[in-house]
């Protein structure tokens, strides 16, 4: 697994305010559903995106067709879909990365191009692969220990409450 | 310097210590808190809905989690190089849990034979009412397990240090039989203790204590946890539909593909932990958690104690032969010195030449000892198992099982080591 410093991911996920959620579903029991629920209750504005729900709503948010459809800017786009789709949409980010002020490509659980995270990081994007904003989220702010799972955090500071 | 670009790791000293127990975030409490409530409030009706969904974390109810059963559980994961766990109210609970997210009815395992005698009867008697069926085979010699794979064995389960006898496999070997099989290897760990061993660094996949043993060591509290390492890929075959199809108990979910590498804890959780109930207490947590911070402490006197009465009872005429995988004459010796540099715990047995008889009126004579059944206490510990733990085994499994009838078990303590020897000594007279 690729190793990302505790401290970057805290600076990703306190500086990201709306995410781009590509594949988002609206079948609640898939796992982009999940996150995007999880995600918008710790104050993120997630806008799904997929060509299959273009034009109806998930969790009250338009689902565009891509992310070019998005009328408003995006700090992050999270990309929930399988490798092998990841790089054309790594390459769609980094042509709107300034009209759109992209700062962060994070690519989910089992998504990795290393040749598209390379194009991204030349232009001064942030990526991030193979994780899920959702269970970083909840590991770093200890709310992924509560059901027992293994967070690598260890500190005698108070934590901060989740948002 | 500190380099910036790397999430410092900690000694297993410190996270015994610290894993999972961050101050409270409410009031800043350093010790951890004895959450004595059965539910948690919801903040409105969608976040109940959403935590009943898995959607969300946060607490429901004690049957499920609980903040203080929580800190026992990340710790030991943590300290078992593990993904996660779930804790149970004994380590029996925490072994019918793991397999019942593995099996379905007609399945099969593989289990050493070499194992606590409450184990070989849960596997070889009451599993059988479940439709679940185990074979037993030799962990000293690894080729019998594959021999005792079928195309319906879903598992290989063997303990790390065997109880009562003091085997050790060559688990590797033992690995690498079950991952060529497309299945898990699940190794109990509780008389190595994490302290003394990892399994998961030498190929295990899922990991069970009894805590009631040397991780709480004080003999105060039950317990048991299941830890998973989070490297199993449960996708590579059909042998695992309720990790990878979409699970009924659970309105469709898919625990694998929902959430990935801690996929068997949540549906451990929440299907088998919620259907059948064996929650651990949050006191029996919280002095679990209390024990493990001086585990690596007692751990090295547990062993350094141990070493030293068994090779004086191999040197004591009264004394026919000494079961101790750290002593050369154990043919465990060589597994011994290849996975425990630190010692293999203070678990063993012994036979007398004066035969049964003679080991009665030992665990009878003793003083300091306390003739009980338990092991990996404080205190020192003696017990005949043909008579007690290994009671409801015939004689050919006894045997098998290190067990026969001449046999008596010793859990060595943390009291001086020449008090120790003393009470044996006068009771071996």
């Amino acid at each position: 697994m690729v190793e990302y410093p505790d401290g970057l991911i805290r600076r990703i996920l306190d500086q990201t305010k709306t995410i781009a959620m590509i594949g988002a579903s609206a079948n609640w029991v898939r796992p982009s559903n999940f996150a995007m629920k999880y995600l918008q209750q710790k104050g993120y504005r997630v806008i799904p995106v997929n060509p299959n729900g273009a034009g109806t709503k998930i969790h009250d948010e338009m689902c565009y067709s891509d992310l070019s459809r998005i009328p408003c800017e995006v700090d992050m786009v999270d990309i929930f879909r399988r490798s092998s789709d990841a790089g054309k949409i790594v390459d769609e980010a980094i042509a709107q990365k300034d009209d759109k002020h992209i700062q962060t490509i994070w690519m989910q659980l089992g998504v990795l191009d290393e040749a598209a995270a390379a194009r991204a990081e030349a232009v001064g994007l942030t990526v991030v692969m193979d994780r899920c904003p959702k269970i970083e989220f909840g590991r770093l702010n200890h709310e992924l220990s509560w059901s027992g799972i293994n967070s690598g955090v260890i500190s005698a500071k108070r934590p901060r409450l989740a948002r | 310097m500190t380099d910036q670009s790397k999430n410092k790791t900690f000694g297993f000293e410190t996270r015994a210590i610290h894993s999972g127990a961050a101050p409270d975030a409410a009031t800043g409490a350093r010790n951890t808190p004895i959450h004595h409530s059965t539910a948690y409030v919801f903040d409105d009706t969608d976040h109940a809905a959403s935590l009943f969904n898995l959607q969300t974390f946060g607490f429901i109810y004690s049957r499920l989690t609980n903040p203080t059963v929580a800190v026992l559980e990340e710790r030991i994961a943590n300290l078992e190089n593990g993904r996660a766990a779930c804790a149970a109210g004994s380590g029996h609970a925490a072994q019918f849990l793991a397999f019942f997210t593995l099996l379905e009815p007609g399945d099969h395992f593989v289990a050493s034979r070499n194992l606590y005698g409450g184990s070989i009867t849960q596997f070889g008697v009451s599993f059988k009412k479940l439709g679940w069926h185990c074979t037993f085979a030799d962990p000293l010699e690894p080729e019998t397990f594959r021999k005792a794979l079928k195309s319906s064995s879903k598992a290989i389960f063997i303990e790390s240090v065997s109880n009562p006898s003091s085997v050790i496999g060559d688990i590797e070997a033992i690995a690498e039989i079950a991952h060529a099989e497309g299945i898990p290897l699940i190794v109990d760990n509780t008389m190595a203790s994490p302290y003394l061993f990892n399994p998961i660094d030498y190929g295990a996949d899922i990991v069970i204590h009894s805590t009631t043993k040397y991780l709480n060591g004080h003999g105060n509290s039950m317990g048991g946890v299941v830890v998973e390492s989070g490297q199993f890929d449960w996708a590579q075959n059909n042998k695992f539909p309720s990790m990878t199809t979409p699970d009924d108990a659970y309105h469709g979910l898919t625990f694998y593909e929902t959430f990935g590498d801690f996929g068997f804890t949540m549906r451990l959780r929440a299907v088998a932990l919620r259907d059948f109930g064996p929650a651990l207490s949050p006191t029996n947590a919280f002095m679990t958690i209390t024990g493990i911070e001086t585990l690596p402490l007692r751990m090295e006197r547990h062993v350094a104690n141990a070493e030293t009465v068994a090779g004086w009872l191999e040197g004591h005429p009264a004394v026919d032969w000494v079961s101790y995988a750290g002593l050369p004459s154990s043919p465990s010796f060589s597994n011994k010195n290849k996975y425990f540099p630190r010692g293999c715990g203070s678990v063993f047995t012994f036979g007398l030449k004066g035969g049964y008889e003679a080991g009665t009126r030992l665990v009878e004579n003793c003083n300091l000892f306390s003739h009980l059944a338990n092991v990996g206490d404080t205190r020192s510990l003696i017990l005949h198992p043909a008579s007690t733990t290994h009671r409801q085994l015939t004689e050919e499994q006894q045997n098998a099982a290190g067990a026969s009838p001449d046999v008596v078990r010793i859990s060595v303590g943390l009291e001086t080591t020449e008090d120790i020897l003393d009470d044996l000594d006068q009771a071996l007279v």
